[in-house]
């Protein structure tokens, strides 16, 4: 059973980008697909044509990853960071940042794994250039945004989009 | 974590921007109206329960953000909607929608293989029953 619809994107404040999703898998599952780089790198690739040659996580506070993409007649795409907080298996907060960064300063990643039932639900907020950071990406709560449903914005966009 | 925009000649500052000024409902709303053809202050005030120095300050922000622009007749300012800063922030939340989705569905499928693996070694160890 998989939970496709269950994907939203919604953008809370002007730096803020969160993605939640469902799993049909244990936490401590999804937890470590997240966390094991045997399989991090199988999944985590994008649409089409991604491989991940380079894959490092030092899961501890304090521990670098590093991220490298690679994709035939693309150049190579790497990313990596610090972990701020390791909960296992509920909540990685981490900082993030492209070797060719498009956007100033770093990133604050927090994943944050919820277990229901059957049911594992994942938040993803993604802070860009931030001041406490983390405390912004705490009080943004786990179901916050997900309740509202789908962020208006991309309705709108939508109703742009048709428009032009 | 996503794959980097590339080349919509926009700077990470206008995006920031862009999503600034549509993180407010009422200027969501504004725009959703100027989708429909330019408007007034007081025509924009209208549906909201909001004076028009208010509604103003909105559309400054929006102004600043590329969102609109505003004619420059002083007694009917109207504004109107520039589609271009909404359509690159649209491609880069379409790039990350992408990006995520597929990765996901991966994700499920990976998931389900390692479910069915223990179940295989649960199955064919000792402990059955």
């Amino acid at each position: 059973m998989f939970y496709p619809n269950s994907f939203r994107i919604a953008t809370p404040s002007d730096t803020e980008i969160e993605i939640s999703r469902d799993f049909h898998a244990p936490r401590q599952l999804v937890f470590d697909a997240f966390t094991k780089t045997e399989l991090v790198r199988r999944w985590l690739l994008g649409p089409g044509g991604w491989s991940m040659p380079v894959c490092e996580i030092e899961l501890r506070v304090g521990g670098r990853y590093r991220y490298v993409w690679r994709k035939e007649g693309v150049k190579d795409m790497g990313m990596s960071g610090v972990f701020q907080e390791v909960v296992v298996p509920s909540i990685l907060v981490a900082t993030e940042k492209f070797d060719e960064a498009w956007y100033p300063g770093e990133a604050l990643n927090m994943t944050v794994f919820a277990e229901n039932g059957d049911v594992t639900k994942i938040l993803i907020t993604v802070r860009y250039e931030s001041k406490e950071a983390r405390d912004t990406a705490r009080r943004s709560g786990m179901e916050q945004g997900l309740e509202s449903g789908y962020n208006r914005l991309e309705e709108l966009l939508a109703s742009v989009q048709v428009q032009r | 974590m996503v794959m980097q925009p590339q080349g919509y000649g926009i700077e990470e500052s206008g995006l920031s921007a862009t999503f600034g000024a549509l993180s407010d409902p009422t200027r969501r709303a504004i725009l959703a109206r100027l989708v429909q053809g330019e408007a007034s202050v007081s025509e924009l005030a209208e549906p909201f329960a909001m004076t028009q120095p208010a509604i103003s300050k909105h559309l400054k922000v929006l102004e600043r953000a590329g969102l609109i622009s505003r004619g420059r007749d002083a007694q009917r300012r109207l504004s109107r909607l520039e589609a271009k800063p909404l359509a690159a922030a649209s491609q880069w939340l379409q790039d990350y929608r992408q990006f995520w989705e597929a990765s996901f569905s991966r994700l499920d499928s990976l998931l389900g293989e390692l479910q069915s693996a223990k179940r295989a070694t649960r199955r064919s160890g000792p402990t059955k029953g």
